[in-house]
């Protein structure tokens, strides 16, 4: 079946520095320190990457970071509420704007 | 659930798991290779130091990861006999480690005779206790007061802080019946600081996943377990989990099999090799056959002398024990993963 995402492909992430491994490299470093303990635990720092692989819908991210949770030890509802904040962030983002459509509403309306 | 031997299951013999090792060689390297590549001509033991007996397949719990395929069906219990000959082996091999282990080592009926026997002769017991047989039935009430007076040391397993996970791998009801003997465990003072009476748990991941550090998930163990329950335990063993018996019929039948065996080599690492448990424990079946480790029992990789004859407990010289070759294949891998993995959990920082 031809598809535009391969599960395979996420193992193949390291790929991406045929093209141009001196940006790939300086994307993977940075990436490691990023999720490396620090002000923020290694744990709590997992459950924010499965939030925001949500907010972003990444397959690849969701996949990985839902195994992720898993073997960090968070349990099926902390999970789920993080894709919820990650949903509601998202909903919300939306729907403050409709300040803007209602700005503008009120602009071209007769008062 | 009944076990793969009472379906008659063609995973119930060690031959049909070992040819779905052959099926992967080709997908991911053997680890005989794997641990040349990393400079090791094979593993050898050093002396050992641990006996670790399986005292038989007998369990009131039919676990769906469990390597041993354990259950209530499972008839085969070691004999008072087989246990003497064991004794006489720590005797005659001045060993000073036993670890018992089963099914539930408290279902045979020589257990308790067993355990005291070993204490006499001044050795450290540790016992694997599945945690509901305490609550099994009234004649395992006592088991914790047992425990105490014998300075046994308590290893059991909980996979979850919470009974959903835990019940998906040990059967429904299980997180309740356990914190319930965990309860009681603490009440005879084990796992509280100063009482000298040690509770260790051991975390399986519940699936196809590796674990995290074990240092990580013993915070989070400590914390709610004793925000929610207040019970306490000393340390917090992280395994992984082998692809043998019901946990290999596990990963065929969801098809993550291959996916799982990658994943273990991909992590395999090269520190933990030194430290790997075959090293140092001795490995006792319910018929006094001699393994390097409780997984090669299940996968019947016997020991054998130089003509090719198993080693029986009864008549094997201790030092023939020492620096032989260890029987490796692709089940070795889960050992060797991320931050490697034994009875006594994680092996390297
Ligand atoms: S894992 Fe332990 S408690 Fe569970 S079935 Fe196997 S021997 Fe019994
Ligand atoms: S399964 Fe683990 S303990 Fe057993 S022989 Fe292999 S590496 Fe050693």
């Amino acid at each position: 079946m031809k598809t535009y995402y391969n599960p395979d492909d996420l193992a193949r992430f390291a790929d991406i520095s045929q093209y141009d491994k001196a940006l790939a490299d300086k994307f993977f470093n940075w990436y490691n320190e990023v999720f490396a303990e620090g002000a923020l635990s290694a744990r709590e720092k997992s459950l924010i990457a499965l939030a925001v692989a949500h907010a972003l819908q990444c397959p690849y991210c969701i996949h990985a970071y839902t195994e992720d949770a898993l073997a960090k030890g968070y349990s099926e509802e902390q999970m789920m509420e993080a894709v919820h904040v990650a949903a509601a962030i998202r909903g919300g983002a939306s729907l403050v704007h409709a300040t803007q459509m209602m700005n503008r509403i009120n602009q071209l309306s007769i008062s | 659930m009944a076990t793969l031997a009472r379906q008659q299951h063609p995973l119930a013999d060690s031959a049909s798991q070992l040819r779905h090792y052959d099926e992967v060689t080709g997908i991911i390297p053997p680890f005989s290779s794997t641990l040349q590549k990393a400079g090791y001509d094979g593993l050898f033991a050093g002396r050992p130091e641990i006996l670790q007996i399986n005292v038989g397949k007998l369990c009131n719990q039919t676990c769906r990861h469990c390597h041993v395929d354990a259950g209530p069906d499972r008839r085969e219990v070691m004999s008072r006999e087989t246990m003497e000959q064991c004794l006489q082996f720590l005797d005659r091999s001045g060993m000073k480690t036993v670890d018992i282990t089963g099914g539930a080592p408290e279902l045979n009926p020589h257990y308790r005779w067993l355990v005291s026997e070993c204490r006499q002769r001044g050795c450290r017991v540790m016992t694997r206790c599945n945690l509901t047989i305490i609550t099994a039935h009234e004649r395992f009430n006592d088991l914790p007061r047992f425990f105490a007076q014998h300075q046994v040391e308590v290893i059991s397993s909980l996979p979850f802080y919470e009974a959903s996970r835990t019940d998906r791998q040990r059967g429904t009801g299980v997180f309740d019946a356990s914190i319930e003997a965990l309860l009681l465990l603490n009440a005879e003072g084990y796992g509280k600081p100063d009482s000298g009476l040690q509770l260790h748990l051991v975390y399986n991941p519940v699936g196809a996943f590796l674990s995290a550090p074990q240092q990580m998930l013993e915070q989070q163990f400590k914390k709610e377990l004793s925000n929610r329950y207040g019970i306490v335990f000393n340390n917090l063993y992280v395994i992984n989990n082998l692809p043998i018996s019901r946990f290999l019929h596990f990963l065929l039948q969801s098809g993550q099999y291959e996916e799982y065996m990658k994943k273990l080599v991909m992590a395999f690492n090269p520190a933990t090799v030194p430290a790997l448990m075959c090293r140092y424990t001795l490995s006792v079946s319910w018929e006094g056959f001699l393994y390097d480790c409780d997984f090669n029992q299940m996968l019947d990789l016997k020991i054998t002398d130089q003509a090719g004859n198993a080693r029986h407990i009864s008549t094997v010289p201790a030092e023939a024990l020492q620096e032989r070759r260890i029987m490796v294949s692709q089940h070795c891998y889960g050992c060797t993963a991320g931050s490697g993995s034994s009875c006594g959990g994680q092996l390297v920082p």
